[in-house]
């Protein structure tokens, strides 16, 4: 997936000279997870800034950068680190376009490598999704495949809005074959990942393969489950959630992020709003727990929703066979 | 700290003419270090010591850019009832512009507190009587092409920058033809016509914008190879925000990469209610700048036209592709933080001392003395400012305020951000959409 990652960012800097990226060791060392090795070399220093440790300020360099016409990427060492960008990306990322009547676009992708690990402690595994899903103004996307990873890349870089880009720490070492022609992900779309008719299931970044795992399982048991990538985390793919609930009239939303005001609960209540009158039942949502992840292998484990979770989730709301 | 205060009161009252008090030592020799200023003639008098490098710092090659020069210059002696015209620090054009920009910042702020006491204007409301020479001092020397960021304090930025005081008014009542379609107020100004990139209600926030904007212009020239002038940005903010660590991340990030940014301390010993000298723990700001290797000056900001002469040094260093400058500007504010501020800490001998320093007063006096404008040409332009502001007032008042359709259109650029529908369409394609009526 670095690879991918990798590729996507070096054809839009090959299209257009404005792409830029600026974070700590993006430079010489090529990227905490290698994403811009060899960038340096390529594009040059101005065109890939090694920063030093400053992320509010350099997420706002990045945002005036981007305000006076440059498309810069900001890469979070570790999505954790943006936790110091927070002014930055609420009160500037976010509002500008809005509270300057629409005079300034601010073009900007952050991305970096966050969610649990292993065992790289509580700070280094945090789950920000849901920190910053309320700000208005801001579009987040989660790539889960080396395919959406590099055309969200693309995407999120030709976006005029700014794109949080969620990457996860464990998934950079996916391989997989990925087409040689141009291509780019649509930034606001869903992505079917297995038909199926009994129920939906709704996921993103490193559960997909939890939920791909359990559905083995499943299948085995005679369920037919239809999975669901969402990659938009904002905004909801409505209409591919929607047909899906229509033909299986029951949910189960799994997710990496915390219980608590994450991306699940927003999707809950989206789905009731919207297509109450097709649920046969409650919608399940499988979340993390809301706990620092621990260090200690056992209980990180057990801080991430895990395989035989999901399969006794799907159970309890289709019944069991 | 009485004591340490009480420095501040005690300046001298010298001509303001060609001297450069040092207001903090009350006036004479203090060995403070001072950038090398090309207008020696100027502001180099008796006692200084010209603008010398410091030496190679050994191992290293930092040069410490900031040296030492003059303190309190000595008086010119009188050489007659009227100065050389050679000597002169401005044209008439040049005086009259300055005079024109601050009155239009002064007068615009008066009409603000009417208006807001009239219930026109709303929320916090922070006026910039009294450092209206920080304002014209810098931006008059600026293009339309240069980038300015400010804090909530904007308005006269805004308006020395060349937004027009209709546009900022009408952004103060609130109203759709607002510079920012009302959708910003008074402490979220911008406008991308004049470079203006804000207004920020959170001190420290925009000054990494302005060095972001300054990123821009090295990276055009080193990137894009464009040519011609560099875009110059300016950062504004106060002595508040000089302990804010965005303050320090970005002098650090201006001076190693060399950014074509200025960054303004106004200076007026107050935030709030929190003088500055019980929040700092050495009030003398701009010997910050050298402990980054940065040039930095402190200027009074009382006097439009040294904060002019220091100005274009800076102005100057940055498009040359020299790097930064930090600048501190000893102001005061006339009235309180805003409008809601009874403004009773400061003591009164404190603001009688600034009110008699008052930048406008002090810039009539220079050209009425040396007989670059008379009292008639200077009194027409204050009544055609006078005119300027009952217009914008007009003009705001009789504009629509914001229609409900509004209130999303500005949310994202690309309103496909609102994401896909049930029905399969954008929202956005929902022609009812920005009005709200569409689900989010």
């Amino acid at each position: 997936m670095f690879e991918a990652l990798r590729e996507g960012l070096s054809e839009e800097m090959e299209r257009d000279p404005k792409v830029c990226v600026i974070g700590e060791d993006v430079g010489d060392y090529g990227g905490s997870y290698k994403v811009t090795k060899g960038f340096s070399e390529k594009f040059g220093s101005w065109r890939v800034l090694d920063t030093p440790i400053a992320e509010n300020s350099f997420t706002g360099m990045a945002i005036g950068s981007a305000m006076t016409g440059l498309r810069p990427v900001v890469e979070g060492m570790n999505m954790g680190f943006l936790l110091l960008a927070y002014n930055q990306i609420a009160n500037n990322c976010g509002m500008l376009h809005y509270t300057s009547g629409g005079q300034f676009t601010i073009p900007i992708v952050i991305r970096g490598p966050g969610g649990v690990g292993r065992q790289l402690g509580a700070e280094h595994s945090q789950r920000l999704e849901s920190y910053f899903q309320s700000v208005p103004g801001l579009q987040m996307v989660a790539c889960s495949t080396p395919y959406n990873a590099k055309g969200l890349m693309k995407a999120a870089i030709r976006c005029e809005n700014p794109v949080i880009l969620y990457e996860h720490v464990l998934l950079y070492n996916l391989k997989e074959k990925i087409p040689d022609e141009e291509y780019v992900c649509c930034l606001e779309e869903a992505e079917m990942v297995r038909p199926g008719t009994e129920i939906t299931i709704l996921t993103y970044s490193r559960m997909r393969y939890h939920v791909t795992q359990a559905a083995k399982t499943l299948v085995d048991r005679g369920y037919d489950p239809e999975i669901i990538d969402i990659r938009s985390l904002k905004p909801f793919d409505m209409y591919t959630i929607g047909e899906s609930v229509r033909k299986t009239h029951r949910v189960l939303i799994v997710e990496e992020c915390m219980r608590t005001g994450g991306i699940g609960a927003s999707l809950r209540s989206a789905i009731m709003e919207s297509f109450w009158d097709e649920l046969d039942g409650p919608i399940g949502c499988l979340s993390s727990q809301d706990v620092p992840t621990p260090y200690s292998g056992p209980l990180e484990e057990l801080t991430v929703v895990q395989p035989h979770q999901i399969v006794t989730a799907v159970e309890n709301l289709c019944g069991k066979k | 700290m009485a004591a340490l205060s009480s420095l501040r009161v005690a300046v001298p009252q010298l001509d303001s003419r060609r001297t450069l008090p040092c207001s903090h030592f009350g006036g004479a020799g203090c060995e403070k270090a001072f950038f090398r200023c090309q207008s020696s003639k100027l502001l180099l008098g008796a006692g200084c010591v010209a603008g010398e490098k410091a030496p190679r710092v050994a191992g290293g090659g930092n040069v410490r850019a900031a040296v030492s020069a003059s303190k309190a210059v000595t008086e010119k002696p009188n050489s007659g009832s009227k100065s050389d015209k050679a000597d002169l620090l401005v044209t008439k054009d040049e005086g009259l512009e300055l005079y024109e920009d601050m009155v239009l910042g002064r007068s615009f702020e008066d009409m603000c507190a009417q208006m807001y006491y009239r219930g026109k204007m709303f929320g916090f409301v922070h006026l910039y009587n009294g450092q209206e020479a920080v304002s014209t001092g810098f931006i008059k020397l600026l293009k339309q092409t240069d980038f300015v960021t400010s804090t909530y304090r904007d308005h006269v930025h805004a308006l020395s920058k060349g937004v027009p005081a209709r546009q900022v008014m009408a952004e103060l009542f609130g109203k759709s033809t607002g510079c920012c379609r009302g959708q910003g107020g008074s402490m979220h100004m911008f406008s991308a016509e004049h470079g203006l990139l804000g207004g920020f209600a959170f001190i420290g926030e925009g000054i990494p914008v302005a060095v972001g904007a300054a990123f821009t212009s090295k990276y055009k020239r080193e990137v894009l190879k464009e040519e011609g002038d560099m875009p110059v940005s300016i950062a504004f903010f106060g002595d508040g925000t000089a302990n804010n660590g965005q303050f320090f991340e970005c002098l650090n990030m201006a001076q190693l990469w060399k950014l074509p940014v200025i960054f303004v301390v106004e200076n007026n010993l107050w935030a709030i209610g929190m003088s500055h000298y019980r929040s700092t723990s050495d009030p003398e700001i701009w010997k910050k700048g050298p402990a980054f290797g940065m040039a930095s000056a402190h200027v009074d900001g009382m006097d439009v036209l040294k904060v002019r002469e220091v100005a274009k040094e800076a102005v100057e260093r940055a498009r040359r592709g020299d790097g930064p400058t930090l600048i501190e500007c000893e102001t005061y504010r006339f009235r309180g933080h805003s409008l809601a501020d009874p403004d009773e800490l400061r003591a009164p001998a404190e603001k009688a001392h600034y009110a008699a320093r008052d930048p406008i007063v002090a810039l009539k006096k220079y050209l009425l003395d040396n007989e670059i404008a008379t009292e008639a040409e200077l009194k027409s332009i204050e009544k055609k400012i006078d005119e300027v502001v009952e217009d914008a007032v007009e003009f705001a008042d009789a504009s629509p305020l914001p229609g409900r359709s509004q209130l999303l259109e500005n949310v994202f650029a690309d309103p496909k951000g609102f994401g896909i529908g049930p029905d399969g369409r954008y929202r956005c394609e929902d022609p009812g959409f920005t009005a709200g009526t569409a689900q989010v």
